[in-house]
Formats: C-alpha cells, sequence, structure tokens
C-alpha cells in the first residue's frame, strides 16, 4: 500500500464514521448508499471479475432478508402467529431478545445464502455465458414468484420484521446504529474483496473471465472457484439483505426482497457505470448512481421506473466501459500502463 | 385433465409463434430479446383498444402487425443496432432496459388494471360437455397455425427470406456477396415485433393482458427455443404446446399462485438438465 492510498483509505473512513454528525438528515441514505455499494461489488465478483454476468444475485439478497427476520422473530415467538397478526403489536422484543436475535439472524443470513449457493452452484455455474444470464434471471423471479406463495412467512402481503425495542433510546440511536453497520459491511466487503482479489483466488477469477477452456487446461478446477466466488457474494448479499430488512421493517416478495427490477439492475448497472472488473468500479459507480437516483428522482415523480429503463439503455448503448474504464483511457499511466504511440499509429482498423 | 391438456396444446400454439420469433432473432442477429414479451403485450394492447373503440378484437391479428412493425423499425434504428455487434450480456442488458421502460410506460399509459377482450365468440363442448372450449382459443390456435406456415413458406421462397437465411449462416460472407446485412437485421426485427403483435392480439381476446406479464413470455420462448434449437420449426411447435401442457398441469396440480414459479423454475431446470448431459462430453451450451 502506498502512503497516497492510506491517505485516500484514512480520509473515507474518518467521512464514514462522521457522514451521521456531519449530515444528520440523510442517514438512512448514507446508509442505502453503503448497502447499494455493497451489492455492487458483490455483483462484479461475478459479472467483473469472472465473466459470468449473473441477473440473480438478488436471490440470496431476498433469501438473506427472509432468514434474518424469521430467525429474529422465530427465536422468540411462533412465526405463523406473527406474521398472521400482520405486524400488530401482539409480540414486543425486549431489548436483550432484539440483539441476540439480531445478531444471530445477521449470522445466518450470511450463512444460509452462502450454503443456497454452494447447492445450486453446480449446476448453474455449469452454463456459460447468456445461459447463465436468463437462467440465473429466472433464478430470481422464481424466488419471488414462490416466496409470494408461502403463507408462513406472509405471502404476497409480506411480514414485518421486529420493530426497534422502546425502552432504550430513541429512533436516531436506532439510526445510527443502522448507520454504522451498514458502513461496517462496507467496509469489510470492501477490504475482503481487496485482499481476494491480490491472492490467487482473484488470478483465476480473472483467468476463468479471459478464458475458461484454457484456465482449465492449466490445471485449474475451475468450478471449485466459481462455486466460492459466487458463495463469497452470496455471504455478504445475504448480510446486506439482512440489514435491509431491518431498516425498512417491512418485507414484501417481489417489491423489496426479490426486487429483481429494482435492486436486481441496480447492482448490475451501477458496476456496470462504475467499470465491472475494477475494485474502485463499483463503489465509485454505486455511488454516483445512489446520488444521481436520489437527486433527480423526485423529477421524474411517477415515471421514475421509466426513466430507470432509459437510464439502463442510456448507459449499456453508450457507456460501457464506465467510469473507470474512461479513467483508464484518459490517464493509462495512472494505472500502471505505458502507451507506445507508435504501436498505436501502426495499428490498422479492422472491421 | 382432458380440459388441461387440450387448453395447454391451444396456448401452446401462440407459446411457438413468440418463440419463432425469438429464435429468428438469436439465429441471425445473436441477440436474446428480453423485451420480447413487453412487444407481445403491446400487441395485445392495440387489439384491446380497437375493441374498446367498438371494432371486433378479431380484426387486432390484422392491425397489431402493422402497428409493431413499425415500433420494431424504430427499436431497431434507435437502440438494436448499437448493440448487434458487442457481447452477448449487453444485448440482453439493453433489451432488459427496453422491457422495464416498456413496462412502465404501460402501466402508466394503459392503467395497472387486468384487461380482456371480449370476443363474443361462443364456446364449444366435447365430449358429453367435460371439456368446454370458447371458441376465441380455437380460433386463435388456428390463425397462429396458418401465421406460422405462411412464414416458413415465405423464408423459403422469397428473396429476403434467402437474404436471411444467407446471414443467419455467415453474415460476413453474405454482406461480401452483396446482401444488405443492415436491412436484414431491421427486417427481422420488424417481422419479429409484428409476430409479436398477431400473438398478442390472440393473447387479448382469449386470455389477459396486465403490463407486467411481459417477462413469463420471454422466459417462455427462450425455454422453447432451448429445447427446440434454432430454426427447426417443428420442434419449435412441438415443445411450445408441450410447454403449454406443462403449465395447464402445474396450474392444475400446485394451483395458479404457483403457475409463474414453475415456469421460471423450469426454465432453470431445463438449462442445468442439458448442461449436465452436455458436461459428459465435456461440452457446454453454445
Amino acid at each position: 500500500m502506498t502512503k497516497n492510498n492510506r491517505i485516500i483509505y484514512g480520509l473515507i473512513l474518518i467521512l464514514g464514521i462522521a457522514a451521521p454528525f456531519l449530515f444528520p438528515g440523510f442517514k438512512l441514505q448514507i446508509s442505502f448508499m453503503w448497502l447499494l455499494v455493497v451489492l455492487a461489488l458483490t455483483w462484479d465478483v461475478q459479472g467483473g471479475q469472472m465473466g459470468y454476468n449473473s441477473f440473480g444475485n438478488i436471490l440470496f439478497f431476498g433469501i438473506g432478508m427472509y432468514v434474518c427476520a424469521g430467525v429474529q422473530i422465530g427465536m422468540f415467538f411462533p412465526l405463523a402467529e406473527w406474521t398472521a397478526s400482520g405486524g400488530e403489536e401482539t409480540f414486543v422484543h425486549t431489548p436483550t431478545q432484539y440483539f441476540q436475535g439480531f445478531f444471530i439472524g445477521l449470522i445466518l443470513s450470511g450463512i444460509v445464502p452462502g450454503i443456497v449457493a454452494a447447492l445450486i452452484g453446480y449446476g448453474v455455474l455449469g452454463l456459460r455465458g447468456q445461459y447463465f444470464a436468463i437462467c440465473t434471471l429466472g433464478l430470481g423471479i422464481a424466488a419471488g414468484e414462490i416466496a409470494g406463495g408461502i403463507e408462513l412467512i406472509g405471502a404476497g402481503q409480506g411480514m414485518t420484521s421486529p420493530p426497534w425495542p422502546k425502552n432504550i433510546g430513541s429512533l436516531e440511536l436506532r439510526s445510527q446504529f443502522f448507520y454504522y453497520l451498514c458502513f461496517a459491511l462496507m467496509a469489510a466487503t470492501f477490504l475482503f474483496l481487496k485482499y481476494a482479489y491480490q491472492t490467487r483466488f482473484g488470478l483465476v477469477l480473472n483467468a476463468i473471465r479471459d478464458n475458461e477452456d484454457k484456465a482449465e487446461a492449466m490445471g485449474i478446477h475451475t468450478m471449485r472457484y466459481k462455486i466460492t466466488g459466487w458463495i463469497v457474494s452470496a455471504c455478504f448479499l445475504g448480510v446486506a439483505g439482512g440489514l435491509m430488512g431491518n431498516m425498512v421493517g417491512y418485507i414484501e416478495p417481489v417489491e423489496i426482497a426479490f426486487a429483481g427490477a429494482t435492486f436486481g439492475v441496480f447492482m448490475v448497472l451501477m458496476a456496470i457505470l462504475g467499470g465491472k472488473g475494477t475494485l474502485w468500479g463499483p463503489v465509485i459507480g454505486a455511488i454516483a448512481f445512489h446520488i444521481f437516483k436520489e437527486g433527480f428522482w423526485t423529477f421524474f415523480l411517477g415515471w421514475q421506473y421509466v426513466a430507470l429503463g432509459a437510464l439502463i439503455v442510456i448507459i449499456v448503448v453508450f457507456f460501457p466501459e464506465g467510469i473507470m474504464g474512461w479513467l483508464r483511457e484518459r490517464y493509462p499511466d495512472k494505472f500502471g500502463e505505458t502507451v507506445d504511440e507508435s504501436d498505436i499509429k501502426a495499428q490498422v482498423e479492422l472491421k | 385433465m382432458v380440459q388441461a391438456s387440450i387448453d395447454g396444446v391451444l396456448l401452446g400454439i401462440l407459446f411457438a409463434l413468440i418463440a419463432y420469433g425469438m429464435a429468428l432473432q438469436w439465429g441471425v442477429m445473436s441477440i436474446i430479446n428480453i423485451a420480447q414479451g413487453e412487444l407481445v403485450i403491446l400487441g395485445g394492447y392495440v387489439a384491446y383498444y380497437m375493441y374498446t373503440a367498438g371494432i371486433h378484437p378479431i380484426f387486432g391479428v390484422i392491425v397489431s402487425p402493422i402497428v409493431m412493425y413499425f415500433l420494431g423499425l424504430l427499436l431497431y434504428k434507435t437502440i438494436i443496432n448499437k448493440v448487434i455487434n458487442r457481447d452477448l450480456f449487453f444485448s440482453i442488458l439493453a433489451t432488459f432496459g427496453i422491457s422495464i421502460l416498456a413496462q412502465q410506460l404501460m402501466n402508466i399509459l394503459f392503467g395497472s388494471d387486468v384487461v380482456v377482450a371480449q370476443s363474443n365468440l361462443g364456446t364449444t363442448f366435447l365430449f358429453d360437455d367435460s371439456v368446454s372450449l370458447p371458441n376465441a382459443k380455437i380460433l386463435s390456435a388456428a390463425v397462429g397455425t396458418l401465421v406460422a406456415i405462411v412464414l416458413v413458406i415465405y423464408m423459403k421462397k422469397s428473396k429476403l427470406g434467402r437474404a436471411i437465411r444467407a446471414t443467419a449462416q455467415n453474415a460476413r460472407a453474405a454482406k461480401i456477396l452483396g446482401v444488405d446485412t443492415d436491412k436484414v437485421y431491421s427486417s427481422i426485427f420488424g417481422i419479429n415485433a409484428a409476430l409479436c403483435g398477431i400473438a398478442g392480439a390472440l393473447i387479448s381476446i382469449t386470455f389477459t393482458l396486465h403490463p407486467y406479464v411481459g417477462l413469463p413470455y420471454t422466459v417462455r420462448s427462450f425455454m422453447i427455443v432451448i429445447v427446440a434449437g434454432l430454426g427447426n420449426l417443428p420442434a419449435v411447435a412441438l415443445s411450445g404446446m408441450g410447454l403449454g401442457v406443462f403449465e395447464e398441469f402445474a396450474d392444475y396440480i400446485f394451483g395458479t399462485e404457483f403457475r409463474i414459479g414453475a415456469v421460471f423454475l423450469l426454465l432453470v431446470f431445463v438449462l442445468v438438465y442439458r448442461r449436465f448431459k452436455l458436461s459428459r462430453k465435456r461440452e457446454y451450451l453454445k
């Protein structure tokens, strides 16, 4: 790590810790932003580094959300009665119960999606290119449809996650609590991926992206690495889902948990906007996307999703390299690349 | 049971029609169009609005493909021709964007109600009244079959059909030999949109329309194409019918709320099954 980088990381750390005091009004928004960064980063493990463009990572997000809320409630109260009462205050968590449940729920919301990823990984990750994309799209939507048919978790109406216990502090404390959890999750994801990309694991993922057959011929068990990569994504995404479920306070199968049309696309879009296949790209993309979204959404009142569709088309058609790709082209020496001018001149464009 | 099978076969003919359009784009342009289902629903709305204007919705079969053809051309000129030479993923994502755009536009313009165009064609009863078939379903299946036959003959005999087949085999060689591939692509996209328009008009009289039900049609046609292969029309028709029957039975056994879920799960199973079968020979789906 060079000295320059250390300053950047320190600045981000200070900003991240101080943000709730600097912008108290935007605490919830910034928490969502960190979660979106997690979403983009974990998508990029598949989409950017491994070359497997997944549309269904939202599956793990939703599973994590349901597992976390389910554990939190199910540890102390009968789950079916909770969902049946539809958020009426029949059952109240004491603070100890709340935090115990929350802690165990968050851990399980990381583990369960990881297990699901491991189980389906062998089948699904054997598909390539467009088949993988469509298959995961199907998985994500099927999960939403099926969750909408299960009575135990509230079917189509959804369920509420446990409310913040009453006698331990104001709602201000609640948002601060969740803010720091989100920030910690983002930092943990980022640092873990930064470390992982530097190891053999990261090299293998890139080898798979560049040419899977050759990687296999070199003696790499590509399937193992692909599944490991998916499990990593699933764990962090699951925890993000568990946090999101608690922050929103209300879990609905198609619109919030398995929201293929919003978060499911956002994560792809953010990673592409930032520049896929880079470590910083998803972070920058997510932050830019979130600021753009929150800043301009109000102008498109009622037309937000139309704007979203248009945005997807515009980014994909006109800006597929992303911000990092553009920077790289502009300032190649900053990325440790040397440009041979005479080589560029000598190149003949092939059509 | 007989009811479910017959319903499934009649429904499957419409699926096959949509899937044929999908196969055309995929085979010739190597584009996977996620917005396929939305084109179908849009075509259906054209017929529905004719119905509300007092014209019998069956004429939508004539009007809606014409409208959709030009819409398809417009889409091609503005968006599709920019992603056509890129990685398949970009075409998937771009058409996914179009799909969201179209869904939401339809939601705003046409409202989020479930609508159906009443055709008032009566019902036929078979097997001592144990099976009831609305005449509209029979008619739509007949029209679907007719369109498919006409299309196949057109592809075999006409000049454009020959150009399309040449482009599918080798776009570069076709270009060298004087085929205007850009024109071929745009006409394919138009023809596909028109096919979707016909299917949509038929769906509007036999089933229901809703802005958000487009994606299942895309997935169904994708599944049919995977099972049947590109450019194999009898197989497309057969697997379309098979899918229709599967759906009616899934509806019957698991209940209507799991119907769409069953379709998407079947897609995953079909893909994973194909992958395991091929991996025995160390191959993969291409």
